[in-house]
């Protein structure tokens, strides 16, 4: 097993072995932040710049202290500080940061193939921390290693994936992950946030919420982005949360083995109610711990790649 | 050139059981005692070497396991990253004497990089040494307290420890 990849910009382009060795990795750099000493010397003298087109404060957060626990240095430039806003392009941004000897961008960009676009730009790795509605592979490695983490294995799981398919880079990067490891996804959400032709991607699609939570070991419920809701894609947040959220009395119809995540941030009361996001079957911040050890392994791996 | 055998599974076996005598020796017992093994065959001696010293004082000595990967010093010039593993040690090391263990001592980074990434863990009152085989060619000022062969090489030979459990052949060290 080793890594090839120079940059990651999504789940679609690793192959089941990549994303196990990211997972395996990860297991160690988990009890790296469980100690006193939170730091290994791996990535000392390597810079990291957080570069972030869009609001993050978990992401980023996690992406940093990620690299900080390497070793790295780290350095964060936020959209409304940034030249952008003075006219200038997003790949001379990236060329003027990369001049000052960066080794790693990690990039959040509001249109689906940004980074792609820096990768080829780039000299230094590029990773996606999530570009418009394509793929946000970090979070969806850290659902895989909580998924694994919890249920020991990922071949053969029911996942579901709940809400706001059509807008989800996070569903995308899941369903391309999740299938490559074996594990069965079902989407569930309205219809009209249901992109046409997803089953190409190897999904079964169900309209019914109780009966994906019925059949499911895990559930990951989207956060509904209200800031991409403006073409009247719902009728009403009410409606919504009627029929798509997860409160604790559909939970109590399936099984109480069954797991729930979710990305965050989570609009309490729409997604899900507060006794389940609060409740024992919520792992919601065992993902945030995990994230931190995934996006450790991301950038020790992408960073150690000559090209 | 044809490969030599240093060691037979007997040998190896006299070797930990001596070196499970001298840790005592110079310990004093098992007090305060713990062993820690760098991944991969030193894990493998240091459980030898915990059931030898259970064998010969009827005591467990605490054992813990660790990877040195994240701590090597050529991280940054070694093309595809070497795989990460995990770390184990369930126990605090503060104040405790460590015996680390590994099976070849060669030019001693290794070992630089076991000392750096064990004092993370605590403050050890002491650490000391233990290796299967010492080959010489040391390029840091590290020697073994504690060694079960010492075997005379040229720099470009390769010592190879084959041991049952991580290698599922019998026991042997091997000069090539």
């Amino acid at each position: 097993m080793s890594w090839k990849h120079k940059h990651l910009l999504g789940l679609e382009d690793l192959n089941r072995e990549d994303i196990e060795l990211i997972l395996e990795t990860a297991k160690s750099f988990k009890e790296v932040s469980s100690r006193d000493i939170k730091k290994v010397p791996a990535l000392r003298g390597k810079t990291v710049v957080t570069l972030f087109f869009e609001p993050s404060t978990r992401t980023r957060i996690s992406f940093e202290l990620a690299a900080k626990r390497l070793s790295a240095d780290t350095l964060n430039i936020a959209v409304n500080v940034s030249s952008t806003s003075k006219g200038e392009t997003l790949l001379d941004t990236a060329r003027n940061i990369e001049a000052m000897n960066v080794d790693a961008m990690v990039v959040r960009h509001s249109s689906s193939g940004s980074v792609l676009l820096l990768a080829e730009g780039l000299k230094c790795s590029v990773v996606n921390a999530g570009d418009g509605m394509r793929e946000h592979p970090t979070q969806a490695l850290l659902d895989m290693f909580t998924l694994q983490e919890k249920f020991g294995r990922i071949e053969g799981l029911k996942v579901g994936i709940i809400g706001d398919i059509l807008h989800s880079r996070v569903a995308r990067s899941n369903i391309w992950g999740l299938t490559k490891l074996g594990a069965k996804v079902t989407v569930c959400g309205p219809a009209t946030l249901m992109p046409r032709g997803i089953e190409a991607m190897g999904v079964d699609v169900c309209y019914d919420l109780k009966k994906v939570l019925k059949q499911s070991d895990a559930v990951i419920a989207l956060r509904l982005q209200k800031e991409r809701q403006q073409d009247k894609f719902l009728p009403s947040m009410r409606e919504y949360s009627m029929l798509f959220g997860i409160n604790q009395a559909k939970l109590s119809e399936a099984s109480d083995q069954l797991i729930v995540m979710h990305p965050g941030p989570t609009n309490r009361g729409v997604e899900l109610s507060a006794d389940v996001a609060d409740g024992k079957q919520s792992v919601i911040l065992d993902q945030v711990t995990n994230g931190v050890a995934v996006r450790m392994a991301v950038l020790y791996l992408v960073l150690g790649t000559k090209t | 050139m044809a490969a030599v055998k240093i060691m037979d599974q007997e040998a190896i076996r006299r070797a930990v059981l001596r070196m499970a005598h001298e840790i005592l020796e110079k310990n004093k017992g098992v007090e305060n005692l713990a062993l820690v093994g760098i991944r991969t065959r030193g894990v493998i001696l240091a459980q030898r070497l915990k059931q030898a010293i259970h064998d010969i004082e009827g005591l467990e000595v605490p054992t813990g396991i660790l990877d040195i990967t994240l701590y090597r010093d050529d991280l940054t010039s070694v093309g595809a990253k070497p795989v990460v593993r995990e770390t184990l040690i369930d126990f605090d090391i503060t104040d405790l004497k460590i015996v680390l263990v590994d099976d070849v001592f060669f030019t001693g980074r290794t070992i630089r990089a076991g000392l750096d990434a064990l004092v993370d863990f605590g403050r050890p009152a002491s650490i000391q040494l233990a290796v299967l085989v010492d080959r010489g060619h040391r390029e840091l000022p590290f020697r073994a307290d504690f060694v079960g062969k010492n075997i005379p090489t040229t720099k470009t030979q390769d010592v190879k420890v084959i041991l049952g459990e991580s290698d599922g052949k019998i026991d042997e060290v091997i000069l090539e």
